[in-house]
């Protein structure tokens, strides 16, 4: 942010004049050059621990991927590759089983993700109130973030049961049709994204009402004093001052509704890993699983794994344009 | 309510499984103060793994606490996967890393082939491995487990001879015969006649029954019967040409469109419960099978089994033990291995679970021809399985036949009964699914 520009070089440490110019002059040269060595070179040292833990467990196997994802590669025998180019990422393009996992991932995504954030606001707002109990629901609505999504996805499976599931059981009792959740593509997508909203809304709205906390009190105050409602309030006052935590909310549920996984693969049960039966919600997470586990081809997961990558960056780029003009906008 | 109580029931030997699995792994990280202490390496303290899937019947029939009484220094752990294709998936990627695996691996028989060919150099030679007779086994079994280079790598553990497991209350109901002789008649020589009598049980169906459970099931079934079925004789893929396979998708797919089947995966949560609320009134049946219909069918269901047999002698499913090399005591994992597939204990899996023996001397003791099952009342079990047994027409198998077979069932028939998918449209998805898996 603008605004906390750091005072140039005054928190850094004085000139080194310690061993001054005529104390060092007795000493041999080498010393100064240790502690000039020193000097410049601890901070690296310090800040070394990290880089090397991102380069082992975070840029090599990136690299390590990328290398893969251009080789024919056999995941019993990952030493020996042949070279294939592009190979594998012309065969995803043309591939349908491809494009089938990329429409889910992102039908998926949307149904999960818009619904999560507009309800996570919505919480949030309501929390902000002084309501009795506040501290308890704050964390009840986080309970569901802190359960494993193995335990909650096999809670959701019985849950839409299409023949003695609660969900079916209650829609029938509104005298709405039987629906097949899990063979059907647009029951088993909503399904998923059930689960991925209920576990997801809770941690959302922790974050934006930490945002709302910090816009200012007389803000309200001068609004309700013109009369302003309390909806007015929401989208006049409290939806502009967090529109950066909102961006981050939708960057980071963006970048997990991409990488989906866990949800669909135990929801599936012994079809998760395709997606069902007809892959009707085989994302691309499991689609890269599928292709480097089951079938053991290596290079060809590696290659769905940059795809999704370079599809995040793309994602990244346009949030970026989206952001910047925004920014330009109320000054022009 | 009964059907609530299933899942949880279903649960319990997950949450077993995964409980064992931590233990494990504490007993190998801590490494046992038994083994600082002891001594020469015959008394030194061994803790055996055993890694399988389903229900291969060893605890149920008591067979490691009996192995572990007769070996004070060994000790026996085992992990149990209950999805077979899963089991497989993981086994191969810890094969690959020889890491994770146990000292006993079971292999299912759709991916002996692959173990005994591209993973072969992965498993010890069990042939000349203490009390391994390879010839005790019925020939064509052994033969599906010896690697080119003549190395025994799998023993056989049990075979699945093929029935019909029906329930009499709901053939009754439909005006069926329930007698096991006139049942088997209904059928008697061809799969395509097991379908009409699907319709003729179904148009006269007690409410909300299916005549069988699913399609894929009855397409593994008529499988079995056919003398080509992935494979040719060379161990390469023919699988879309082949007339067996070709045979078997049309009897599925019209026992899809004529309604009779129930549509449910097999060997998944619903499958299971559908058993209990008999929603369906046959499941073909391998002897495997008969354990699990007790174990789902529950009390509800006792007596009301019964089993006939199938149009056609064949053979679906068994399974063998191997041994890993990278496990650190392969001897003894192979004494145990040799001991757990002896003809006796064998026999003693067969009358807990049903596994049927795969050893020529266990197919002929008493204990298996006389047994019958409690579950089944007064059925003469293992008559019926050993005589299908002696009648079974082995089929050249290949190695990509599992990944095969699970695309047919899971992408290809089950998507026609989930969906109604044309079959012409699911067989073409099913080729190129196919094709996209074995073109790596």
């Amino acid at each position: 942010m603008a605004s906390t520009l750091r005072a140039p070089a005054e928190d850094s440490p004085p000139p080194p004049d310690r061993p001054g110019p005529a104390a060092a002059a007795g000493r041999p040269a080498w010393r100064s050059r240790l502690h000039r060595l020193d000097l410049k070179a601890s901070p690296y040292v310090f800040i070394a621990p990290f880089f090397l833990c991102f380069a082992v467990f975070g840029l090599f196997p990136l690299v390590w991927t990328g290398w893969l994802s251009l080789h024919r590669v056999d995941l019993l025998t990952p030493d020996v590759a042949e070279w294939r180019g592009f190979g594998n990422y012309t065969r995803l393009w043309a591939t349908d089983q491809f494009w089938n996992a990329l429409r889910n991932t992102v039908t998926i995504g949307v149904l999960s993700t818009v619904p999560q954030l507009l309800m996570a606001l919505v919480l949030a707002h309501l929390l902000n109130y002084r309501l009795r109990g506040r501290g308890l629901l704050r964390v009840a609505v986080l309970a569901p973030y802190a359960t494993s999504i193995a335990a909650a996805t096999l809670v959701f499976v019985q849950l839409f049961n299409p023949d003695y599931g609660l969900v079916n059981w209650c829609l029938s009792g509104l005298g709405l049709a039987h629906t097949d959740w899990y063979a059907d593509t647009w029951p088993s997508q909503i399904a998923i994204a059930t689960i991925v909203t209920w576990r997801w809304t809770g941690y959302n709205a922790l974050i934006y009402l930490a945002a709302m906390q910090a816009v200012p009190k007389d803000l309200y105050e001068a609004a309700a004093l013109d009369g302003a409602s309390r909806w007015q309030q929401f989208t006049r006052i409290t939806v502009p001052s967090i529109r950066p935590t909102i961006l981050f909310t939708v960057v980071v549920s963006t970048i997990g509704a991409t990488q989906l996984f866990g949800e669909p693969l135990l929801f599936g049960g012994g079809v998760g890993v395709s997606g069902g039966s007809a892959h009707q919600f085989q994302t691309l997470g499991l689609y890269m699983y599928e292709l480097g586990w089951p079938s053991r081809q290596l290079g060809r997961a590696s290659a769905v794994a940059w795809t999704m990558l370079l599809l995040l960056l793309l994602i990244g780029a346009v949030r970026y344009l989206f952001a910047r003009r925004h920014r330009l906008e109320p000054k022009g | 309510m009964r059907t609530t109580s299933r899942p949880r029931r279903a649960t319990a030997p997950a949450a077993a499984a995964l409980l064992c699995s931590a233990l494990l792994l504490t007993a190998c990280s801590s490494g046992g103060p038994q083994s600082a202490g002891s001594a020469g390496p015959g008394s030194a303290q061994v803790t055996l793994t055993v890694g399988d899937f389903g229900t291969f019947g060893y605890k149920e029939a008591g067979l490691y606490d009996e192995y572990m009484a007769a070996h004070p220094n060994i000790t026996i752990k085992y992990e149990t996967v209950q999805d077979g294709q899963k089991y497989w998936d993981a086994l191969t990627t810890h094969l690959a890393s020889g890491s994770g695996l146990s000292d006993i691996q079971a292999v299912e028989v759709g991916y002996i082939a692959q173990a005994a060919g591209t993973l072969g150099d992965k498993f010890t030679d069990l042939s000349k491995a203490d009390g391994v007779k390879a010839d005790a086994w019925l020939p064509w079994k052994s033969k599906q487990a010896t690697t080119a280079k003549g190395a025994l790598i799998g023993l056989g553990t049990d075979i699945g001879p093929m029935a019909v497991c029906y329930r009499k209350d709901l053939f009754e109901q439909a005006g069926l015969p329930s007698d096991r002789e006139a049942v088997g008649r209904l059928w008697a020589g061809d799969w395509s006649k097991f379908v009409d009598a699907g319709k003729q049980y179904q148009s006269k169906a007690p409410a909300g029954t299916f005549f069988t459970d699913s399609a894929s099931g009855l397409f593994n079934a008529a499988l079995s019967a056919e003398a080509q079925q992935y494979s040719d004789a060379s161990g390469k893929l023919v699988y879309r040409d082949s007339p067996g396979v070709k045979k078997a998708w049309d009897i599925a797919v019209s026992a899809s469109q004529a309604k009779i089947s129930a549509g449910l995966r097999q060997f998944q949560d619903n499958w299971n419960t559908a058993f209990t609320n008999a929603q369906f009134a046959t499941v073909v049946c391998p002897s495997w099978m008969t354990g699990i219909i007790s174990k789902y069918s529950g009390d509800s269901g006792k007596g009301k089994w019964d089993i006939a047999q199938a149009p056609v002698a064949s053979n679906w499913g068994g399974a063998f033990l191997t041994v890993p090399k990278a496990g650190k005591h392969t001897a003894e994992a192979a004494a145990l291995a040799a001991w757990l597939t002896a003809p006796e204990q064998q026999a003693k899996v067969f009358t807990k679970v049903g596994n049927l023996p795969s050893t020529t001397a266990g197919l002929q003791l008493p204990a298996v021809q006389g047994a019958r099952l409690d579950y089944f009342g007064s059925t003469p079990t293992g008559q019926i399985f050993a005589t299908t047994a002696g009648n079974i027409k082995p089929a050249p198998i290949g190695e990509q036949d599992g990944t095969v077979k699970t695309i047919i069932t899971d992408n290809g028939i089950l998507d026609i009964e989930q969906h109604g998918t044309d079959p012409a449209k699911a067989w073409q998805t099913v080729t190129k699914l196919i094709d996209d898996k074995v073109n790596g």
